[in-house]
């Protein structure tokens, strides 16, 4: 345990620390937990929230619209029957990821850098789960019925169908969202425990008291608590690669031409990933700012993150060359077109508007000047998470827009529904992760602490 | 015979302190000894002797528990209760039944796994005596407290108040009930 402390708060030449020094325990309490129990609301916190609720109310029309109207007001029409809803459904889960990675993954890998950022990343998660949800949910044309898309003893005398992978995906993205809650959760008790400690308002006090449920940090404690993040960062890890999985199981599985592949649940899974930091990114720049963060978000963890990026990014490109190749070497005339009509067909702007999101401008981060640059870092990451949506673009829409019969082909194009139910999900996702930002702590403190120096248990001060 | 007080509570500065003390403690003979942190310390745990965990047995109970339902209720549904031929291919198709065992699994084991942990904790727990102490609160944020309990056999009001305090300590107090 001692030993990436020691390694990771060394100050190398031309390395920013994962903590800036002079912190005591007692400065990253008061500093972490000093956003949430103020009594002021800053104008940097109070104006993107009160755009993020305009959002959400253009969501909760278009919503109400969708209800009264049905799925009809989308573009939705045969053969594209999946369109923008099912496109930000993957794309909001693959930002999900890039939480449950760094909590988990990067938490059985001992990197502990981590721990500065993994609470609002996976706050991240969960909201971001919420807003895709949203969408297949909608998207069944009778939401309120969604119920039946688990088995249960029902009079109507039918049970849902295994063999499909929308079925499967039920069950992986309502785990996802559960474990990913529990992770969240458990967490959060340590520093719920802090803030009752702190608060000085009765109300504040009753609420972060029960939900803290009357944690003491006593030493038995700990070390069950240190024993069930190892035991859920062990289970969410299998869980977060497998979500992914699952969604490119919804493509892979069926037999459209440029779905039919192998190759998915990898490249799914490496995009899900990229995107997630790319959102990441994009929350952790300006809050490090607006809060003065930057001494527990250094630059340390925007440098691995774009390296994070950097690396799944390639695997990304890899994928789409293997792709086409795929297309060509498998000498099967579908497959051949429908890289063919990627590149060359009415929607082939989207192709190169993904080639140059995901793959040329990114590169960009082999450059150490550019990955500790926090205005290049926050552009070429909105650029990520515009190449991702618009690869989940060409997956769905390119491929079935143009399957195995010329006579069903059609054109598909969004109305303006979709537009709002799209970015009313936004709303909804920024609404809340402001509440979070603001009620409770954005990042773990009892994490931090443990990265301080004097966390170390010292040998020769023993008396 | 209930005591009169709780414990006794020691509050220490340094987490270097905490496993000094708690090592003092336990070699004097003290058994009923918890320690408070606003972290976890490994080197107190080791001092208290806090080795044995039940939860990785209860958690993998749960993934077994939930890889079972899951294989088992799609198993029932899809042959027994509503068989449904899709193109000839059999009833038991058991590779499209792994993904949702598996997701059962993970389901079950992490509730176990919450669940287990608050059981094992006694959480949710709405009063405990060490709260009494005012200076307890900075337990969650920099202070590092060592508390024998009044259930220690060698518990003694005055001779172990008198031996915390020769252990260099902040401030000894007693815990009220």
């Amino acid at each position: 345990m001692s030993e990436p402390r020691r390694d990771i708060l060394q100050v190398e030449r031309g390395r920013a620390p994962v903590i800036a020094p002079g912190h005591t325990f007692a400065t990253v309490t008061d500093k972490i937990s000093s956003i949430v129990l103020t009594r002021k609301t800053p104008l940097y916190w109070l104006t993107p929230f009160l755009i993020s609720c305009a959002l959400l109310m253009v969501f909760l029309i278009a919503v109400s619209y969708l209800l009264v109207k049905g799925v009809g007001i989308w573009g939705i029409r045969v053969p594209v029957m999946w369109g923008w809803a099912i496109t930000n459904f993957v794309w909001w889960i693959g930002i999900g990821h890039a939480g449950t990675l760094i909590s988990a993954i990067l938490l059985l890998l001992n990197q502990s850098w981590r721990n500065s950022i993994n609470r609002f990343a996976e706050a991240m998660t969960l909201f971001a789960v919420a807003s895709a949800g949203m969408f297949p949910l909608l998207h069944l044309g009778r939401p309120w019925l969604f119920y039946w898309l688990f088995p249960y003893p029902n009079t109507m005398g039918v049970q849902p169908q295994f063999r499909s992978p929308l079925v499967w995906d039920v069950f992986a993205v309502s785990t996802y969202g559960t474990v990913s809650l529990l992770f969240w959760f458990v967490g959060l008790i340590p520093d719920l425990a802090t803030l009752r400690d702190r608060t000085r308002n009765r109300w504040a006090k009753a609420t972060y008291g029960i939900l803290a449920m009357g944690w003491r940090g006593a030493a038995s404690h700990w070390q069950k608590y240190e024993t069930a993040s190892l035991l859920l960062a062990g289970l969410a890890t299998p869980l977060v690669i497998s979500v992914h999985t699952v969604v490119s199981f919804d493509f892979t599985v069926a037999i459209v031409p440029g779905w039919h592949s192998t190759i998915f649940p990898p490249y799914f899974v490496a995009g899900a990933i990229y995107s997630g930091f790319a959102m990441v990114l994009v929350l952790a720049i300006p809050l490090r700012a607006m809060y003065g963060l930057g001494d527990l978000i250094t630059m340390r963890h925007l440098d691995n993150m774009a390296k994070v990026m950097l690396a799944t990014g390639q695997i990304v490109a890899y994928s789409y060359l293997f792709e086409a190749f795929i297309g060509w070497y498998s000498a099967n005339p579908y497959e051949t077109y429908a890289i063919w009509n990627r590149l060359t067909g009415p929607y082939r702007w989207t192709y190169y508007g993904l080639i140059f999101c995901n793959l040329v401008f990114p590169q960009l981060l082999w450059w150490k000047k550019i990955r500790t640059n926090v205005i290049w870092l926050f552009v070429i990451s909105l650029d990520i998470l515009v190449g991702m949506w618009l690869e989940r673009y060409v997956i769905i829409v390119v491929s079935l827009s143009r399957d195995f019969l010329p006579s069903s082909w059609a054109l598909y194009w969004p109305t303006i529904w979709d537009v709002a139910t799209y970015v009313g999900t936004i709303g909804l996702f920024f609404v809340l992760f402001f509440l979070f930002i603001r009620s409770l702590p954005m990042i773990s403190i009892f994490e931090v602490r443990t990265l301080l120096p004097q966390a170390e248990v010292t040998e020769d001060a023993e008396k | 015979m209930k005591t009169p007080v709780y414990g006794l509570m020691a509050e220490f500065e340094s987490p270097t302190a905490l496993a000094a003390a708690a090592r003092e403690v336990r070699e004097k003979g003290y058994r009923r000894v918890e320690a408070y942190s606003p972290f976890p310390i490994e080197e107190v745990n080791e001092a208290l002797g806090l080795h044995h965990n039940r939860l990785p047995m209860l958690v993998l109970m749960g993934g077994i528990l939930g890889g079972l339902t899951g294989y088992l209720m799609q198993y029932y549904l899809a042959v027994v209760d509503f068989p449904i031929n899709v193109g000839g291919r059999p009833l038991h198709s058991w590779p499209s039944f792994i993904i949702i065992t598996f997701e059962l699994t993970i389901l079950f084991a992490a509730l176990t796994t919450v669940l287990g942990l608050l059981g094992l904790c006694g959480l949710p727990m709405p009063y405990h005596p060490v709260f009494n102490v005012p200076r307890f609160a900075l337990a969650s944020r920099d202070r590092f407290f060592l508390c024998i309990e009044s259930r220690d056999p060698l518990f003694d009001r005055h001779d172990t108040a008198e031996f915390l305090t020769s252990l260099d300590p902040r401030e000894v107090c007693e815990v009220a009930h």
